[in-house]
């Protein structure tokens, strides 16, 4: 039995969600905002800000992008971009100065996965806010 | 800036805690089926947090 193979859907105009990504991306849950969605878009700025907040509280690093073997091309290289993913929270970080060494201890540790979470929990956002855009999702 | 530090049980606690409610907004359609399934998320990721420290605490002799 062969499956038939369904076929792709077309992209949907990008004049329809680049500019609510961009803006989700730039400011975490400016997307939502732009579309009306103030609930929801609160509620991921907050948890975005704060996962971001908790990691440099807790001094995390900033990934450097960095390559050499396997493992460490996609630990530093996945991490910059996860940190990049932060938007304007990454941006100001770096502009301010922000530079924390990669110092041993169980609460820095934390805190880079905190600053990297931050970026991966804005990318969902995005996400979110391109399927309403597209009208995908309410 | 101050610095923080908090316990693993701590800083575990809250990741779960944020990661829920993000994927509760982002996956689910009413109110309740959000509410629903962040509350499940975070029990799960409580269940792994003490089932994974158990290991680790056996596992270490």
């Amino acid at each position: 039995m062969s499956k038939e193979k369904k076929p792709k859907e077309p992209l949907p105009p990008l004049r329809q969600w680049a500019h609510v990504v961009a803006l989700g991306w730039l400011i975490p849950g400016g997307g939502h905002f732009l579309l009306g969605r103030r609930g929801r878009g609160a509620l991921l700025a907050g948890c975005v800000v704060l996962m971001f907040v908790l990691g440099l509280l807790m001094r995390g690093t900033m990934f450097q992008p960095q390559t050499g073997d396997l493992l460490t091309t996609i630990i530093y290289v996945g991490g910059f971009i996860a940190d990049l993913c932060a938007g304007i929270l990454y941006l100001l970080t770096v502009w301010l100065g922000y530079n924390q060494p990669d110092v041993a201890g169980h609460a820095y540790d934390y805190g880079t996965k905190f600053l990297v979470g931050a970026g991966l929990l804005n990318v969902l956002a995005m996400v979110d806010a391109y399927d309403i855009a597209t009208g995908k999702k309410d | 800036m101050p610095k923080m530090t908090l316990s693993h049980f701590e800083a575990s606690l809250l990741f779960a805690f944020l990661t829920s409610v993000v994927l509760g907004v982002v996956t689910k359609k009413t109110d309740r089926e959000r509410l629903i399934y962040g509350l499940q998320t975070f029990g799960y990721f409580v269940l792994a947090l003490f089932g994974l420290g158990w290991l680790m605490y056996l596992g270490h002799g």
